[in-house]
């Protein structure tokens, strides 16, 4: 067929030949650099404890895996697993749809409406854009232990879903959505919540989920709220947990559990930055705008 | 920027603003007022009552030489993050970009360390570097060097700002490859047709045009260093050999929970709010002229 005369003449801005191998090769080892820690991770979490404490440990993997997770999974260090991981569910999701919820409300309140206090509610909000958890810590923690929120989920969520984002997010996309449609909506009669609900959440749909996905990573991955109010092992998060099975003093940690826990914590938030790749992506670059 | 078209009524929008108004002030407004007020005071040590001091609390951190280690610590780390982050992911995007087939792949394994909560980084590091079981550690010994980030500082900060820039390698990734892609084809190509090697055009073409994406990442992975690495330190070092690891955010976290020093404890979270907003609003003047680019 003479496909070599077909060829694409080689390029001089994308490589070929020696250099696209060598661009490869590099990738590669880049990839393998950056991934090595996770891949230790989920050796370690498949041998036994004898196998690390003796030095190198292996670096494939053993036959210990249903062992491993299984121990920590269901007996844990100072509380099972699976109790972290549904805490760490609730306290994600708890925060993603909150956050999620409070923003659309207001945001279409303040772009849709005119009424007494706009202004400065919305500059009340924008203000809470500059502050994280971090910073404002002992207050915060004595407003919750004022509530008698500590160890509930409640504290978990309430003080993480004070920031703004996702509120100037929805402002800014409900600012393009034509006036058209409000119009319309006006002069077919229809109440506001009946063009929220019928038109403005629809046209929202692909934000809500890329928001979605940001949220419940940053969720998901608290560690220092976590850490302060939950005194009670039953309320721990998977992520501040583990931090918590290393044992105190001299003693040797208990490697396996806990790096199959390491690799437990991961997989959720993990799973979702693969699958909603295009969505997440999107929804990184608006939030960071 | 204001809708032509609205509705009207008061009540439904009041409504509709109150649940976040009443979070923002309960879980916001309140405890950052709280901090506020308590940086003007003392507490004597029984927690009975408390003593007026006015800027007293300010004074004494601005002349703690404890205080004044720490702000030089986190500009020491921040830096040396955004560095350790910034520069592999634009050698990893640059590298991507010249490549037809198979960026995508790349960038599927490349994203996994985001999803990795930097505690949990912490934890995974601590792993490798562990003095008694860390493979890394291990091999550096049988090379000759006797690694122990427990005693010694300078490994400990090493430590710690891998540890903190690894997760960012990805984010920094996202960015610079998007910033990449966007480069105009046909700029690179008549700057390779006037036979410009590929460094040149990376220097003279592709470089100034990702400045607006640089900036605004240093920016960003400044933010992260001073904000969010407390897992990292928490789980790799608890802010030590002697306080060689101890960041702002971390003192605060030490003299206010573990020291029980509140007035001090206030004091530092009013000046790291004053840090914050500084920073939002470079960042925010960043964003505007980025438009202008």
């Amino acid at each position: 067929m003479g496909e070599e005369k077909h060829e694409p003449i080689p390029g001089m801005v994308e490589k070929r030949g020696r250099a696209l191998w060598l661009t490869h090769v590099l990738m590669i080892v880049g990839v393998l650099i950056v991934f090595f820690p996770i891949w230790l991770a989920f050796v370690a979490s498949t041998v036994t404890q004898p196998e690390i404490v003796s030095p190198p440990m292996p670096l494939l993997p053993g036959g210990h895996f249903w062992e491993n997770y299984k121990k920590a999974l269901f007996s844990g260090v100072n509380v099972p697993v699976y109790t972290m991981l549904f805490n760490s569910l609730v306290m994600a999701l708890g925060i993603a749809i909150g956050k999620i919820i409070i923003s659309l409300l207001s945001a279409f309140a303040i772009v849709y409406f005119r009424f007494p206090g706009r202004i400065f509610f919305f500059w009340m909000i924008f203000i809470t854009l500059m502050l994280p958890v971090e910073v404002r810590i002992v207050p915060t923690y004595e407003v919750i232990a004022g509530f008698g929120m500590l160890n509930s989920y409640g504290g978990l969520i309430f003080p993480l879903i004070a920031s703004a984002t996702a509120t100037f997010l929805f402002r800014q996309f409900f600012m393009t959505i034509p006036d058209e449609l409000a119009e319309a909506a006006r002069v077919d009669g229809a109440s506001p919540m009946r063009f929220f609900v019928d038109i403005i959440l629809p046209m929202s749909r692909t934000n809500i989920a890329a928001l979605f996905v940001i949220l419940f990573i940053y969720g998901w991955n608290q560690y220092l709220w976590p850490l302060l109010i939950t005194t009670d092992v039953e309320m721990n998060t998977i992520v501040m947990g583990i931090k918590q099975m290393f044992p105190s003093g001299d003693d040797t940690a208990d490697w396996p559990v806990i790096m199959a826990t390491s690799i437990l914590a991961m997989i959720p938030p993990v799973i979702i930055v693969i699958s909603m790749q295009k969505l997440f992506i999107r929804g990184l670059v608006d939030s960071e705008k | 920027m204001e809708k032509l078209v609205t509705f009207k009524g008061w009540l439904l929008p009041l409504a509709l603003v109150f649940p976040q108004i009443v979070v923002s002030a309960v879980f916001f407004f309140y405890p950052a007022g709280q901090a506020i007020w308590q940086s003007l005071f003392i507490p004597d040590p029984f927690g009975l009552s408390t003593k007026f001091v006015g800027l007293g609390n300010f004074e004494f951190l601005l002349t703690d030489e404890f205080y004044r280690a720490s702000f030089l610590t986190t500009g020491v780390f921040s830096l040396l993050v955004t560095l350790v982050s910034m520069v592999p992911a634009l050698f990893l995007a640059v590298m991507a970009d010249r490549l037809i087939k198979g960026a995508g792949v790349y960038r599927t394994l490349l994203i996994w360390p985001y999803a990795v909560a930097p505690a949990i980084a912490g934890v995974l590091w601590l792993f490798m570097f562990n003095t008694r079981v860390g493979v890394v550690s291990w091999y550096l010994g049988q090379l000759g060097y006797d690694w122990n980030h427990v005693l010694n500082e300078t490994e400990a900060m090493g430590l710690v700002v891998v540890a903190s820039g690894w997760g960012r390698v990805s984010y920094n990734f996202l960015f610079f490859f998007a910033a990449l892609q966007a480069v105009p084809r046909s700029v690179i190509e008549a700057a390779a047709i006037d036979g410009a090697s590929f460094w040149r055009r990376f220097f003279t073409i592709v470089l100034p045009l990702l400045s607006p994406t640089t900036f605004f990442l240093l920016v960003v992975n400044i933010v992260y260093a001073f904000f969010e690495t407390f897992g990292v330190i928490h789980t790799i070092t608890t802010g030590g050999p002697q306080q060689a690891t101890t960041i702002l955010v971390y003192k605060v976290f030490a003299d206010g929970f573990v020291g029980q020093d509140l007035g001090s404890s206030a004091a530092q979270s009013v000046i790291l709010l004053l840090l914050v907003g500084a920073l939002t609003v470079v960042q925010f003047k960043f964003v505007e002229k980025r438009v202008h680019y």
